[in-house]
């Protein structure tokens, strides 16, 4: 059940569930030697050695992060200083365009862009892998560990083997 | 001060899940008696509240001088409220805090609620309420823009802000746990959890984000949160009204409120804890913690009124020191020692361990706290417009009818978002307690951290 939203490609492939962590990172770093780039591996919570063995970079959540803030305080102090020029308020004599109130007003901004780029910036790269539908299970989201990787049909027997060996309490096909 | 150990977790991650999810089981009777109860509150707040808008604030309490008064004081009461939430969620969470995690969602909860209540205030003070989107800037026919001089204009980006703010980092933490909840669901809940758990699946490549993203939300929320009470503060330091004038505002309303939003913590999660039986989850361990939070805000608060005090005194300014004195010995003497006494004293009662660690003290203490922190805000503003520089023109404000039935409205339209959201979200954050909890491993010994 889901979003009316374009019907993702089905990948073939092998999901094995581990209940122990060692296990499961074991055959990650395992599988990623043997070549395989595109596994994906669930887990229920983010867990440190298996963020090591996927081996991924670090995320560019940063940088939106970066861009969301600074594009908030530009547009915080040129919002507050345009406005103040194009309908001046003149009040004893003080600066029209002053800056130290308009500080407040380019910090919220600062903040709220910058929220805002990181969460689209997080649903953008999730959208990424969205295209492509996996196998998976509802005890990942409670206490398995999955390891799935695209296979085509003649290699199942020898992925389900590999994970059975290497602790696999679950190996399923599709 | 001997601190209560942090309890070894027996549970499995299995049985975290088992546990948060029995909590959106049906609900007891008493949950439903104090369901119904706030929504009395509330219907009570809105017939007020149409009767206000029928024929206009006159109904409330405002009198020449006083024009600030129940409302604004309210207003930011709920905003105070507010702050804890985002201490314990963002800040612990930056200081690797092990204690947050079993109260924080709660916590965020009753901020982004808190700060929903606390909106309201301003559009129902200003009278007419149907243009309060004149406060915003935008494009009109007459050509203009708001005064981003003034501290009012800072506080409509400021509260927005934090509502925005604190309400995306409350959902985005939700996420994983309304999966974990959907995978457990059946029939027409599964359903409506699947839509809101936005296709999560706990993939290598969503974690990757999303734990940057909780990181990064975490460090904006952190000095936002710090802003929006100092923000607050300067609606009145900013002016030149004796009593309001000080330089201590910000730090002395930002300690304030996170005392404030504490005591609404304990004032909460004390009965929810056993309604929703998470004894186990939330213990004595996470009461002494909040309760020395409590302890330290509440001795700056401490440290801020006799500073206003001396500060009164020291300045040799009449009407500074006129201001401070009717506040302990003026008409209203008694809503001046209630803020002194249930905040500066009461909460020296936590330096005791058998008190942090007795919850009906505690949830006493915590009444207390709220008492008092509305009483402050009260005292500050209307004492000082009470006395402002022309003596003549000196009058006390008598609240009405109409300011007590928008108030009681406030706590049963808080209420009712409260416990609407802890029958509906996992209110104890299943990853992140998961993340406290070792997973099995085949070979012994040796884990990652």
């Amino acid at each position: 059940m889901a979003l009316p939203l374009p019907r993702p490609k089905v990948v073939p492939g092998v999901l094995a569930s581990f209940e122990q962590v060692d296990a499961a990172c074991d055959a990650i770093r395992a599988l990623r030697d043997r070549g395989h780039r595109d596994l994906t591996v669930y887990t229920s919570h983010p867990n440190h050695e298996v963020e090591e063995a996927c081996g991924h970079k670090n995320s560019p959540v940063r940088l939106f992060t970066l861009i969301g803030g600074l594009s908030g305080c530009a547009a915080g102090f040129a919002m507050t200083i345009w406005m103040s020029r194009d309908w001046p308020v003149l009040v004893g004599g003080k600066t029209i365009g002053s800056i130290p109130p308009y500080v407040v007003i380019a910090f919220e901004l600062t903040i709220l862009l910058g929220a805002f780029f990181t969460l689209g910036s997080v649903a953008l790269l999730s959208l990424a892998k969205a295209g492509r539908k996996v196998l998976y299970d509802e005890r990942f989201t409670d206490d398995r560990i999955g390891v799935f990787v695209p296979a085509r049909a003649d290699r199942e027997a020898e992925l389900t083997s590999f994970f059975r060996e290497a602790g696999a309490v679950e190996v399923r096909h599709g | 001060m001997t601190a209560v150990a942090q309890p070894r977790i027996t549970q499995t991650h299995a049985d975290v899940t088992r546990d948060v999810v029995a909590t959106l089981q049906t609900p007891s009777r008493g949950y439903y008696i104090l369901l119904f109860s706030a929504v009395g509150l509330f219907l009570v707040g809105l017939l007020t509240f149409l009767i206000l808008i029928k024929d206009g604030l006159g109904h409330s309490g405002y009198t020449p001088p006083v024009m600030w008064s129940v409302y604004i004081t309210t207003f930011v009461f709920w905003v105070g409220i507010g702050h804890a939430g985002t201490l314990i969620s963002a800040i612990l969470f930056l200081f690797r805090s092990p204690w947050r995690t079993a109260v924080y969602r709660a916590t965020e909860a009753m901020t982004v609620f808190a700060v929903m209540t606390a909106g309201l205030f301003p559009i129902i003070h200003i009278g007419r309420q149907w243009v309060f989107y004149w406060l915003l800037p935008y494009p009109n026919q007459r050509y203009l823009w708001p005064n981003f001089k003034s501290p009012l204009i800072w506080d409509v980006f400021a509260i927005s802000t934090y509502l925005t703010v604190s309400t995306l980092f409350l959902i985005f933490g939700l996420i994983p746990d309304v999966a974990a909840v959907r995978d457990k669901a059946r029939g027409w809940r599964k359903f409506i959890y699947s839509q809101l758990s936005l296709g999560w699946t706990g993939s290598d490549n969503q974690w990757r984000h999303y734990s940057r993203a909780y990181l990064y939300m975490a460090a904006l929320a952190t000095p936002l949160v710090l802003s929006v009470h100092s923000v607050v503060s300067w609606d009145f330091a900013a002016s030149i009204v004796p009593g309001w004038h000080g330089t201590i505002f910000a730090p002395y309303f930002v300690a304030g409120a996170i005392y404030s939003g504490i005591g609404m913590v304990l004032t909460l999660l004390i009965p929810l804890r056993k309604a929703l039986k998470i004894e186990h989850m939330i213990n004595e361990y996470h009461f002494d913690n909040l309760s020395k939070l409590t302890l330290l805000t509440g001795s700056i608060l401490f440290y801020a009124y006799a500073m206003e005090y001396f500060v009164a005194w020291y300045s040799g300014n009449t009407f500074e020191q006129t201001t401070f004195f009717r506040r302990a010995f003026g008409p209203q003497w008694w809503a001046g020692w209630t803020m002194i006494i249930c905040n500066a004293f009461v909460s020296q009662l936590l330096w005791f361990r058998k008190i942090r660690t007795n919850l009906t003290a505690l949830f006493v203490i915590s009444i207390f706290i709220n008492i008092g922190m509305w009483f402050e805000r009260y005292v500050i503003i209307v004492s000082s417009l009470s006395n402002d520089y022309v003596p003549w023109a000196w009058d006390v404000l008598n609240p009405t009818w109409a300011d007590w039935g928008i108030l009681a409205g406030s706590f049963g339209w808080f209420g009712m978002y409260f416990l609407l959201f802890a029958r509906t979200f996992p209110i104890v954050a299943i990853q992140e307690i998961k993340e406290m909890i070792p997973m099995p491993r085949r070979r012994a010994g040796g884990g990652h951290h």
